[in-house]
Parts: C-alpha cells; sequence; structure tokens
C-alpha cells in the first residue's frame, strides 16, 4: 500500500523541485488538450510561457505589463497571506479592493477639477481606509459575536458589487460621459492619476507598494513577534492564547492589513491601467489573489513569484487566443490545470511517498 | 406602492420554480460542509452539470438522461476536488476556486456546438387529485419532477442526518476528524462521498436551468448562482429545512422584485439586490450571537485531516 | 498611467512601426476584434464575430482575422489592443462601450493602426467610431406591440439606464401609443446584459402581469422561451432574429447588421482611403434589420409594420418627430419638429405618457 508520510522537516529540494515539476505537468496535459482540440500543442505552450517574455515583437511591451497584471495581485495576496497563515480566512478581498477603489475615487472627484499634489495621497489614504473599513465588517462581528468571517467577507463581496454598479450608474457618473456608466476617468486626471514611472517599465505606484508589501511582510513575518504571534496562532490557537497572544487583536490586524492592501490595490488600479470606476470593475483580482497566496504558500517571496507566474499565464493566454485562435474557455482550463498540479503537488514538500506493508490482521 | 395586481399564488409557484437550482446546489454543499469540506467550487460543478445534462438531453431526447447525466458530470467534476483534497492534502479554499475555473472553462468547451438548440422539454408533473385543489394545487402540486425531487431531497437530507447512523458518522467526521478516525471511521472515504454527493446535487441544479428554467445552453448560464448557493448554506446555518427556507426567500426577493417593477411600482433595485446578502449576514450574526460564541459551523470545517498513523 | 510616460516610450515602437508599414501592404490585410463576451453568446458579441467571419470570407485570402473574446473593459482591453498592434494589425474593430479610453489611449499611440469603436463618441485620426440606430427598429417594434396586444400590457425588460435603452424604450412607446392609446408599457430593469435565468424571471414577472407583449434590450433567447411556454405572448428577436422561435412567439426581430459596415471598412483600408468619420446608421443604410415578421400577424398589420419601415429607411419618417413631451409634460419637441442627434446620443428623459422613473 501506498501511503503518504509526514516529513519531520518540509524537504527543501521538494520546495524548489514541485513548482517546476507542476509547470512541466501542466505543459504536458495542456499540451494534451490543445492537441486534442486541432491545435499545435508546442506553439500552444510556447505561446503561451515564451512570447510574452522574448518574442521579437511583443516582449517590450508585454514584460513590463507582467508587472502591471501582477501588482495588484500580489498586493492583496500579501495581506491575505498573514490572515491565512493565522487560521483567519477573508475570502473577501475582492470587495474590499472594490470598495478601496470606490472610496478612493470618490474623495478624489469630490474635488474635481482642483489640480493639486495633495489631491493623489489624500486618495491613496482614503482607498486604503475604504478597504480596510470594509474588511472591519468581518473583522468586528468576529470578535464580537464570533461570527464566521469566510461568510461575511465573501457575502460582503456581493454588497461591494452593487454598490460599484450604483456608483457607476448614478452617484460616480461622468457628467461628461453622454449618459454612459462610468465615472470620469481617473487616469486623464492629472491629480488623480497613477502613472507609469519609468518609462517602458510598466512600474506604477501599485508595483511600488507590491514590492514594499513583500518585504514588509518577509521582515514581519521572519522577524518581528507579531509575525511569530501569527505563526503561532495558525499552528495551535490554544497554545497561542497560552503564550498571551490577544486573539481578537489579531483577528483585527489581519483583516485590517489585507483589507487596507485589498483597498490600495483597487486606489492604484482605478487610478491607472484600468482608469475610471464602471460596473465591472471588479475583475475578480481578490479571488485570483486568493489562489496566488497559495501558490507561494503563504510565503512572501513566493507569493511574489506566484503572482508572476499567474500574470504570465493570463498575458500569454491572451497571445494565444488571438495568435493561435485557441479560445478563452480552453484558456481558462489550462490555468485550472496549472493551478491544481501546482497546489496538489506541494504535498510532496511535507509528505513523502512510501510503500507500506499492509499490517497482517 | 400597488400591490393589487400581484397574485400571490402565481408569484410562489414562480418563486418554487427560481428557486430550485439554487436550492438543490445548496443541500448538496451543505452536506459536504457537514462533513467538515469547504468546496468552493459549487459554481463550476453547476456549470459542468449544466452543459452535460443539455448535451444528453438534446441527444437522447430525454430530460430525465439529461438530469442523470448533469449528477455524473458535476460527480466527476467534484471527484478532481476530491482527489487535491483528500489524496493531496491541498488546502481546501484555493482548491474550490481552481475548480471553478476549470469547471467554466471545461463547460464552454463542451458546449461549444450546442448553442441555440432548444431541449426536449420538460413536462409538469401534475399530482392527481391534488393539483386542482384551490390555492394549494397550483403552488404545490402542478410543478415539474424536479420541484418535487428538490424537495424530497430536502426531507431525504434531513432524515439521513438526523436519524441514520451514516449520517451521524458524517457528522462526526465533520465535528471531529481525529476522534471519528480514532473510533474507525473511515474519513477520508466519508468525505469523499460527501463531495460526490455535492457534486452531483450542483450538477441537477445546473441542468434545472439549461433544462428547465432557461432553457438552452449559452456561455455562463449559472451567472453566479453557484456562489449564491454557498451563501445559503451560511444562511441555513447548516440545517436542511433552513436551506428550504433560505433558497426561497432568495428566490422570493428575486420574483418579488421583479413582479413589483412589472406592477409598476417603485423599488430600489439595486437596494433589493443586496439584501438577500445583508439579510445573510444579519441571520449570521444573529445566530452566533445567541449561541454565545459557540458557532453552528462545523468544527472542522475547512480543515485538512491527516491520519498520522 | 499611460498617459504622460508611454506617450514618449510609444512614439520610439511607433517609429519603427510606422517604417515597417509600407512592406506590410502586399501583405494580407490584418483585422482585428476584440468582445466583451464569448463569441458564441449568442448574442451582442456572437453577432459582432460572425460580421467578422463574414467579412473574412468576402475577402478571401486578402485579409487575415484575429479575434479575442471575452476580453474584461478596462486594462485588460488595453492591452489585448496593444498587443494586436504590436501583432501587426491594421484595422481593429473594438466592440463595447467600455472599451472608449482604452481605444483613445492605443490608437494615440499607434498612428499607423486604424481603429473603429462601436457605439462610442470619441473619435481620433485614426480613430472612427460606429453605432446603429435601433431605435428605428424599437419604433417598427412599438407598432406592432401596439397593434397585437389585446391586454393593452406590453412588457419591457431593460438592461441599464443607459441612452441607448432608453431611446429604445421611447421609441417603441410612442409608436405603440399612436396606434393604441390605451396602451401601457411595464418596464423591468434587469441590471446586466447577460443573465438567462433572470431575464426568464423578468418575463414570466410581465407575463403574471398581464403582459400579452414582450420587448426586450438584454441578449439571451430566455424570455423568448419563457413566452413560447406561456402561449399567447408575442416577443421580438433581440440582436439576433432568434428565427427558431418564429411564427410563435417570436414575430418580428431587430437584427444588428455589422458585415456591410466591417466590409466597407476593410475595403477603404485596403484601399487607402480609410478615413476616421462617425457612422450612426439605422435601417434605411442597412444597418439595421428588421426580422421577417411572421405569419402569426394579420396581413393588414404586418403591411403597415413594413411600411412603417420602409418610410424610415427612405429617411421620409423620424421616429422622433414633435409633438412631443417629456414625461413632466414640458414640451420637447414642437409639431413636425425632429429630435437631433445629440438629445438622442444622451437621452435620458421617459416621453409623456409612459409611467415610472428611470432608476439613478
Amino acid at each position: 500500500m501506498i501511503k503518504f508520510v509526514k516529513r519531520p522537516e518540509p524537504s527543501k529540494a521538494w520546495t524548489i523541485a514541485t513548482p517546476i515539476l507542476a509547470v512541466i505537468l501542466t505543459m504536458i496535459l495542456g499540451g494534451i488538450l490543445f492537441a486534442l482540440m486541432g491545435k499545435d500543442p508546442f506553439a500552444a505552450i510556447r505561446t503561451i510561457f515564451w512570447d510574452p517574455l522574448f518574442n521579437d515583437q511583443f516582449a517590450a511591451y508585454s514584460r513590463p505589463q507582467l508587472l502591471v497584471k501582477a501588482a495588484p495581485l500580489i498586493l492583496i495576496a500579501i495581506g491575505l497571506s498573514l490572515g491565512f497563515k493565522a487560521g483567519i480566512w477573508n475570502i473577501g478581498a475582492e470587495g474590499q479592493y472594490i470598495m478601496g477603489a470606490l472610496a478612493g475615487a470618490a474623495v478624489g472627484l469630490a474635488f474635481y477639477p482642483t489640480d493639486a499634489w495633495w489631491i493623489f495621497p489624500l486618495m491613496v489614504i482614503a482607498g486604503g481606509i475604504g478597504g480596510f473599513l470594509w474588511a472591519m465588517i468581518p473583522a468586528i462581528l468576529k470578535t464580537r459575536f464570533n461570527t464566521n468571517e469566510i461568510l461575511v467577507s465573501l457575502m460582503l463581496v456581493y454588497i461591494a458589487e452593487q454598490l460599484l454598479a450604483s456608483a457607476a450608474l448614478s452617484w460616480l457618473r461622468n457628467p461628461e460621459g453622454n449618459g454612459f456608466p462610468g465615472s470620469r476617468n481617473l487616469s486623464q486626471i492629472p491629480a488623480m492619476s497613477n502613472p507609469e514611472l519609468i518609462a517602458g517599465t510598466g512600474t506604477h505606484w501599485g508595483v511600488v507598494a507590491a514590492f514594499a508589501a513583500v518585504v514588509a511582510a518577509y521582515v514581519l513575518i521572519n522577524k518581528h513577534m507579531l509575525g511569530f504571534q501569527i505563526r503561532l496562532t495558525g499552528e495551535s490557537p490554544r497554545a497561542a492564547r497560552f503564550a498571551g497572544v490577544k486573539d481578537k487583536l489579531l483577528v483585527l490586524f489581519c483583516l485590517g492589513v489585507a483589507g487596507a492592501l485589498s483597498g490600495l490595490a483597487g486606489l492604484f488600479e482605478v487610478t491607472g491601467p484600468a482608469g475610471q470606476i464602471s460596473i465591472d470593475f471588479g475583475a475578480g483580482y481578490g479571488f485570483t489573489a486568493i489562489i496566488v497566496a497559495f501558490l507561494g504558500r503563504l510565503h512572501p517571496v513566493g507569493i511574489l513569484l506566484a503572482g508572476l507566474l499567474l500574470a504570465l499565464t493570463f498575458i500569454g493566454g491572451e497571445l494565444a487566443q488571438f495568435m493561435l485562435g485557441l479560445p478563452s474557455a480552453s484558456i481558462q482550463v489550462f490555468q485550472g490545470m496549472l493551478l491544481m498540479t501546482l497546489l496538489g503537488m506541494d504535498i510532496f514538500v511535507n509528505y513523502r511517498l512510501m510503500i507500506v506493508k499492509k499490517e497482517a490482521v | 406602492m400597488d400591490f393589487g395586481s400581484i397574485n400571490p399564488v402565481v408569484l410562489l409557484a414562480s418563486l418554487m420554480v427560481a428557486s430550485t437550482p439554487i436550492l438543490m446546489a445548496a443541500l448538496g454543499e451543505m452536506v459536504v460542509e457537514k462533513s467538515g469540506v469547504l468546496n468552493l467550487g459549487v459554481e463550476g460543478m453547476m456549470i459542468t452539470g449544466a452543459v452535460c445534462g443539455f448535451i444528453v438531453a438534446v441527444e437522447t431526447g430525454s430530460p430525465t438522461l439529461g438530469f442523470i447525466a448533469a449528477a455524473i458530470g458535476g460527480m466527476a467534476l467534484s471527484m478532481v476536488f476530491a482527489l487535491l483534497t483528500q489524496v493531496f492534502l491541498t488546502t481546501q479554499v484555493p482548491a474550490g476556486l481552481a475548480l471553478t475555473l476549470m469547471g467554466v472553462g471545461l463547460a464552454s468547451l463542451l458546449g461549444q456546438n450546442y448553442q441555440g438548440l432548444k431541449p426536449p422539454p420538460v413536462s409538469d408533473l401534475n399530482i392527481p387529485g391534488l393539483d386542482h385543489l384551490p390555492v394549494i394545487g397550483p403552488i404545490l402540486f402542478q410543478h415539474d419532477m424536479m420541484v418535487y425531487v428538490s424537495l424530497l431531497s430536502i426531507a431525504g437530507v434531513w432524515a439521513f442526518l438526523k436519524y441514520s447512523r451514516a449520517g451521524l458518522i458524517l457528522r462526526a467526521v465533520g465535528e471531529n476528524h481525529s476522534a471519528a478516525h480514532a473510533l474507525g471511521y473511515p474519513v477520508r472515504m466519508v468525505r469523499v462521498m460527501a463531495i460526490g454527493f455535492g457534486g452531483a446535487m450542483a450538477g441537477l441544479g445546473g441542468a434545472y436551468i439549461s433544462l428547465v428554467r432557461v432553457p438552452q445552453w449559452t456561455d455562463g448560464i449559472t451567472a453566479g448562482y453557484g456562489w449564491i448557493a454557498l451563501a445559503i448554506v451560511v444562511f441555513a446555518s447548516w440545517k436542511a429545512w433552513r436551506i428550504l427556507i433560505g433558497a426561497y426567500l432568495f428566490g422570493g426577493i428575486t420574483v418579488l422584485q421583479l413582479n413589483l417593477q412589472a406592477a409598476g411600482a417603485k423599488v430600489p433595485v439595486e437596494l433589493l439586490s443586496m439584501s438577500p446578502f445583508l439579510a445573510t449576514i444579519v441571520v449570521l450574526v444573529v445566530i452566533s450571537a445567541r449561541r454565545h460564541g459557540a458557532s453552528n459551523a462545523p468544527a472542522m470545517l475547512g480543515r485538512i485531516f491527516h491520519a498520522s498513523h | 498611467m499611460k498617459r504622460r510616460t508611454l506617450l514618449t516610450a510609444a512614439t520610439a515602437s511607433v517609429l519603427a512601426l510606422g517604417l515597417a508599414a509600407p512592406s506590410f501592404a502586399a501583405d494580407k490585410v490584418k483585422v482585428g476584434f476584440i468582445y466583451v463576451g464569448p463569441k458564441n453568446d449568442g448574442g451582442w458579441s456572437q453577432h459582432h464575430h460572425e460580421a467578422a467571419e463574414e467579412m473574412a470570407a468576402h475577402f478571401g485570402d486578402a485579409v487575415e482575422i484575429v479575434v479575442q473574446e471575452s476580453v474584461p473593459e478596462g486594462a485588460d482591453s488595453e492591452r489585448v489592443l496593444t498587443q494586436m498592434a504590436l501583432s501587426g494589425a491594421d484595422l481593429i474593430f473594438t466592440t463595447s462601450f467600455g472599451y472608449m479610453d482604452p481605444t483613445v489611449n492605443v490608437a494615440a499611440k499607434f498612428p499607423n493602426v486604424k481603429f473603429e469603436h462601436a457605439t462610442g463618441y470619441k473619435t481620433a485620426p485614426n480613430l472612427g467610431v460606429y453605432s446603429a440606430r435601433f431605435y428605428e427598429g424599437r419604433a417598427v417594434q412599438g407598432y406592432l406591440a401596439g397593434k397585437m396586444t389585446k391586454s393593452n400590457k406590453v412588457g419591457y425588460i431593460a438592461s441599464f439606464p443607459i441612452p441607448e435603452v432608453i431611446r429604445g424604450i421611447n421609441s417603441a412607446y410612442i409608436h405603440a401609443k399612436k396606434v393604441n392609446p390605451d396602451v401601457e408599457f411595464n418596464v423591468v430593469w434587469a441590471y446586466t446584459w447577460f443573465d438567462p435565468a433572470k431575464e426568464s424571471d423578468a418575463a414570466q414577472a410581465l407575463i403574471d402581469q398581464g403582459a400579452d407583449v414582450i420587448l426586450q434590450h438584454t441578449d439571451s433567447t430566455a424570455p423568448q422561451a419563457a413566452a413560447q411556454k406561456a402561449g399567447n405572448v408575442y416577443t421580438f428577436g433581440q440582436a439576433a432574429d432568434m428565427a427558431e422561435y418564429g411564427p410563435m412567439p417570436r414575430i418580428s426581430s431587430i437584427i444588428d447588421v455589422w458585415a456591410p459596415y466591417y466590409i466597407e471598412r476593410v475595403q477603404a483600408v485596403m484601399d487607402g482611403t480609410w478615413e476616421t468619420d462617425t457612422t450612426w446608421d439605422g435601417i434605411g443604410a442597412g444597418m439595421v434589420g428588421i426580422g421577417e415578421i411572421s405569419s402569426a400577424v394579420p396581413a393588414d398589420i404586418k403591411a403597415e409594420a413594413e411600411a412603417l419601415r420602409d418610410s424610415i429607411a427612405a429617411g421620409e419618417y423620424h421616429p422622433f418627430t414633435g409633438p412631443l413631451n417629456k414625461q413632466d409634460g414640458s414640451v420637447w419637441l414642437a409639431d413636425g419638429e425632429v429630435a437631433d442627434d445629440g438629445t438622442l446620443a444622451g437621452m435620458n428623459f421617459y416621453v409623456e405618457g409612459l409611467s415610472g422613473d428611470i432608476p439613478q
């Protein structure tokens, strides 16, 4: 009988090997899928993984775009990972992301058409607070009434989406927009835009924030008492309480940080790449970031890499669609496969396959 | 406001039809969660069921075979989740999200050649003798087969969990898997079976949309109902009868909102579209507050089980 | 984001492209399309895609089309457009309103690539806009609805409160009222373009309220199915002909006819005569098609409806011709006065006689 046996220590070799093996396995499985659909599997895989990075025609543009696409994912995932480590399940980052964008945009547009240097920083603060407050709802309900935060945060996503729709249709609607839904284009208002900072790199303030968050999280988790408390709470809540961890405060902290970072991600997105509040502004970043957090094994550096890898499949997937005529659904299936193999192979880090003889009864 | 022109009998009958898909999916997910597993892939399993049911119904001309295929399709997809979470010990939240991604894509690929076709009609099954009763007849006894199946499943799941030994084991696994394991119960097998049941029910719910409620196949036909099913489970605080209430309330609000608009009443549409979610949060808070800290959720919900010996 | 800096960065890449452009001329013309939904959504996006394929078939080997479906509006669309332009596309059609600003941005970066944006209003030297006067078709629908209803209740499934949708409601109502003074419109706002289950519920709710004609401004055929189940309810195809639901309940339809326009614009690129313009065509130019009026409609009514269609097509009659008042009773158009395009484009009010408010 084959059995998984827990390793005393997570395997270093497997930590590195599993993502690589998973990507290779996905390439094989995906290649079979594409071949079944009558497409050249090698061309498809190359287009998805190679062309965005090295194709002469696209790479100069799509390489920086990796950062643009990955930044919100990384920023949100970093925040989420703290909570996940502590066993606090915030799956409503999408809602916090939307509320951050809404709060920031509303504050900025309230000053329209003032042109002043302090408007953008003010919007950033408002964005962070917007996401923070939205995350405080499940946090306070959890600490006060022990209400399940998974579910409250998920419900709040739907409510945020409704608020977003009403903002785009009425209270933030562009008065000069010919009656169409959507706010003014923030990225075209100098005082409110989040521009590319260094030409040709894709770097905007959100990218900077994402990298800063990675570093900060790394320091927090590894060097700070709070990081230790988070880890301890995740591993053994009872032991943590015994060690003097204030678990309620920890809930507020983890959800608050995740909310604020999600809100910031939303704000940077709405003032930059997206440009405006529209009905479809929430494009699922908050949910994708959950996957990123786990793909990165809740480790800051892992999250950074996972965010970039996922961004690569998004951008490469787009290229494969219009270069090779692959339907977008096949790219979705492919991404699903990639996530599943990555998640599934994780087991080899902590467990070892053993063949055990069945004990005689 | 003018409620005068809304006929409550017709309204109740149509809300039952509108609620059936989320009712079935939510009931399945409740059983999964009772066993301690949180599968966020309901949307993916629903839409897979919707497409499988549609294809088989169109090809065979039999809606019944269609529904059977939908259950099998949903269950097959759920087995991917079972493999990941029960064998490879993957964290359930991201595995469920990945399952939805995969299910939605797969359904779209499978359904490519089935756009614009009409499935065989699902006839209403009027219960003889009862269907002509005033008021109650049209509300309760003039529906299609699946509405009755959904109501029977509620009763079945309730009885299963409450009275059967297998139901007791399932709950034990969800409340404390280590203890259940120590008592010699096959924790993993119980969970795999629960996940399969959840997949089958989600598949049936999806097929109800593509075969009865709409009836057609288009990409994205489940339009997020799988996520709402997750909310209903919580709203129902993991009790079968309350799933019925939750699903009918949710379906009821949607149908009522549309009916009020159709009747010319002034309705704050956005507020009403939010109301089911607000209501769910309120219910959650009330339940958890009343129990002084003890949540009603299965204690092991979302936890990974590994038998170390 | 791109506002300041990418412009400079782009100039460089554009220069490179600009130099290379003449060599493309001998090659196939590469035409890109991006859709907001899947290309087989059975509605808006599918219709654009079918027109794209028709255009490609028309030109045969001379044209290569590249398509990208399900592109979210916003940042993702800007990236997809840029990549399409980089891949050597000569002409790109962006087929949803939300692509407006991204299209403007990308068009500024690639002056040698032509862009065509559907339903928008911002233009540039290499960016044209096109849209269809669906309200002309709505006039014919309204006429038929007014004639065919027996309960005098017409249901209208609306999507979002935007000018396009409001124009349609007004146009249909004016022409229903003209032939049937007792007619009432019940408008249900579904707040979605595409949610088959909800559309089906909305249709059912309207039918339960006594409506026996259903007009829809959402994309799926779910309302048709609901009407068919109910029996004596008339419906109209939306975007597509939806002929599979004829002759009952579907008695006619408004069809988006994009292919001739696509062929014309691609031809212009081939000939080197493409220039930016604002196209807003109706029945006359063939951009709006009225689907065959089915046998369920009595011959005399059918003939009158076709006469109305023809007079609109010939430009003899404008669906918004005074005297018309706004809902609050104030005068909008004096007797004989015709609505100007500016007012129509931004229409945000009901005409007199419609009940209920436009949600704000």
